[in-house]
């Protein structure tokens, strides 16, 4: 069997439904209705339309010439989700499961949210869908990503600032469970990320599969060959799912996950799950997450709201298990130097979560050299970030970031 | 037949059921906690769901969150559970199941969390999120050190679903009574009486309703057609306004129901 064969519940030893009873009818209705789509022709043609005519699918790729000078000379690819409508990745997932919804029945969409991203994907499907939809979001968040809360408010979404637990992404979840077991009747819950119990992770993977399947033919279309590594960040981990997965058995290309490592991994703030985590239980599954002792969920630290999350998805966890992707940190520090260097020497302003994945471009490409092919999955728009980002490079208050040039 | 089915058999040849007290370990503080269940033991109470507390209680409504994350914040640690287990069997009778998130006993290490809730005088686990088809090391451990599993049974679980959590349980099992997360309701749902009577159907000897009830009313309810009520959020709100007093008050009402 190849690895892009494994469809859970189970990756290795991780995965699973730890769920309560009252979700096991739920998670096998829905269980149900993927197996039918996923063979159904008229699902996956109905998908399809959809990302032609609305998403704008396929995205592109866009070499970075100018930006790979400061990689080692490494060509640089960049897989564009930041174009597709609403600005990121997100939306791949949230029509796929926004179409099952309908299939189901279901009249109310509800979501979590850290960076606000899978929110208006969410909030958005619902409009086009003329469906409710709530969405969860940590008070933390709804603070540092106000933006997006405007345009979920705009799309007509209800959005519940969370103010349990640590009140980010990893308490969203929490509440938007409580609400999924009190209304599963007309209710999905359209989980945003490779977590959650099955057939989340698989599903979810498979909804966002056509980053990795489309890019897959470009680069080779553009080059000639399989690039030599294939880099996406890693917060829930869908975008790297899906950019990973069609080359799960391309031996040759390396797949390399960024995680956020924060004020760096060896301080108590950072995100960086696979490599500072232990197997645990967390939202539904078995896989790595940040825990004390007693296995209590700690809290993570990143600059990027949508990679800030104690755990991760299953199929990380075990990929990164058997040996088949690495898993890096990369902190804020690095995510927002590369962020800024993209800007000036390409033009394109990245989200934070995705600057962390151009920060392990460039030293991919460093450690590739000339010769090498590196894939990025360009996984949203920096448009969310500006506040964060004016406050970090102080670009408001006139003292200014260093003008252009100085780009480093 | 477990310490836990003696006192449900025994409560149900006196021709009505036993009232079970959730109550959260370190909750306000370590001392009360234990002082609140020897409390409600002693006010007719009678068997104790000590919960642990834990980050992430999906299965929870906002009274229960709100005192677990105290219990969390005033630095409750996973040992404390033993020795407030320990506490309150010596002092009373009663059976005393701990009531458990899955990752905190998978990081103790499931056989040696088993081994010490036996030698604290635990009765066994309530695991809210654990179902049966994961549990297989907890089944053994629970064979291992003879100790209860309690799995849960909902309004939306298929008949073989409701099979499978008879055959796996032993103790009892949790019949929840509505679609939803703990929290006093007014009316405990219709749905109650259909979840256990399709346990009944499965061949359950043993079923104990739970989520929602808050007065002796809704106990005296349940208790006509199930083996046991379990009440939570209601003693948890009563701990919190009034103490020990109030909530040794509260379960003597509720026990009132068993008469
Ligand atoms: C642009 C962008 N990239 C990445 C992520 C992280 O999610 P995942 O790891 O599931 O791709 C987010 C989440 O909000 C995001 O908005």
């Amino acid at each position: 069997m190849t690895l892009r064969d494994v469809v859970g519940p189970y990756f290795g030893t991780f995965g699973g439904r730890f769920v309560p009873e009252s979700l096991i009818a739920a998670l096998d209705e829905l269980d149900a209705a993927y197996q039918a789509a996923r063979v159904d022709p008229a699902f996956a043609a109905e998908l399809a339309e959809l990302h032609r005519t609305y998403t704008g699918r396929p995205s592109i790729i866009t070499e970075a010439p100018r930006f790979a000078e400061h990689a080692g000379g490494a060509r640089i690819l960049l897989k564009r989700e930041d174009l597709n409508h609403t600005g990121s990745h997100k939306i791949n997932n949230v029509l796929g499961q926004a179409l099952l919804a309908k299939r189901l029945g279901k009249t109310r969409l509800i979501a979590e949210t850290g960076a606000g991203q899978h929110g208006v994907a969410s909030a958005t499907a619902a409009a086009l869908f003329g469906m409710e939809c709530v969405v969860y979001m940590g008070a933390v968040d709804t603070e540092r990503q106000a933006l997006n809360v405007a345009r979920m408010k705009l799309l007509g979404a209800e959005v519940v600032a969370v103010q349990t637990g640590s009140r980010t992404l990893k308490d969203a979840i929490n509440d938007a469970m409580r609400d999924w077991v009190a209304n599963v009747e007309n209710t999905h819950y359209l989980l945003g990320t490779v977590a959650g119990p099955h057939p989340f992770p698989t599903m979810v993977r498979d909804f966002h599969s056509v980053i990795g399947t489309e890019s897959r033919e470009q680069v080779l279309a553009l080059t000639g060959r399989l690039p030599d590594a294939v880099a996406a960040c890693v917060g829930g981990g869908s975008n790297a799912m899906g950019i990973f997965h069609a080359f799960l058995d391309d031996e040759s290309v390396r797949l390399v996950g960024l995680e956020a490592a924060g004020d760096g991994v060896d301080t108590p703030h950072h995100a960086a799950t696979i490599s500072r985590g232990r197997p645990g239980v967390l939202h539904g599954a078995r896989s790595l997450m940040l825990q004390d002792e007693d296995g209590q969920t700690m809290e993570s630290h990143s600059i990027s709201a949508g990679l800030d999350y104690p755990g991760v998805g299953p199929e990380h966890a075990w990929l990164s298990d058997i040996g088949r992707a690495e898993y890096r940190g990369v902190t804020d520090a690095e995510a927002m130097s590369a962020l800024r260097l993209l800007s000036r020497t390409e033009g394109i302003i990245p989200a934070i979560e995705t600057a962390h994945a151009l920060h392990g471009a460039l030293e991919l490409g460093k450690e590739l050299g000339p010769e090498g092919i590196i894939l990025v999955s360009l996984s949203g728009r920096g448009d969310k970030d500006m506040e964060t980002a004016a406050r970090y490079f102080r670009l408001l208050d006139g003292e200014g970031d260093a003008p252009a040039g100085s780009a480093s | 037949m477990s310490s836990v089915e003696q006192t449900i058999s025994t409560r149900r040849d006196a021709g009505s059921g036993a009232l079970i007290a959730y109550l959260p370990i370190g909750f306000p503080t370590l001392d009360e906690s234990v002082e609140a269940a020897i409390a409600v033991v002693e006010n007719g109470v009678d068997i104790l769901e000590l919960g642990l507390p834990y980050s992430d209680p999906v299965m929870d409504g906002a009274a229960i969150q709100k005192a677990t994350q105290t219990a969390l914040q005033n630095g409750f640690r996973l040992r404390d559970a033993f020795t407030a287990v320990e506490r309150v069997r010596a002092a009373v009778d009663a059976p005393v199941l701990v009531m458990t998130y899955w990752n905190p006993v998978m990081q103790y290490g499931v056989d040696r969390f088993a081994a010490d809730l036996k030698n604290a005088g635990g009765a066994g686990l309530i695991t809210p999120d654990l179902i049966p088809d994961e549990a297989s090391e907890w089944m053994s451990a629970s064979e291992a050190h003879d100790l209860d599993r309690v799995f849960l049974a909902a309004p939306s679980s298929s008949d073989v679903r409701m099979r499978q959590a008879v055959e796996a349980s032993r103790g009892f099992v949790y019949a929840v009574s509505t679609m939803g997360i703990t929290g006093a309701r007014s009316d405990v749902d219709a749905a109650a009486r259909g979840v256990v009577s399709r346990l009944r159907d499965a061949g359950c000897t043993s079923t104990c309703v739970g989520l929602g009830i808050s007065t002796a009313e809704q106990v005296r309810d349940v208790l006509s057609y199930a083996d046991g009520a379990i009440v939570g959020s209601r003693l948890v709100a009563a701990l919190s306004e009034g103490g020990v007093p109030e909530v040794a008050r509260v379960a003597a009402d509720l026990a009132s129901g068993t008469r």
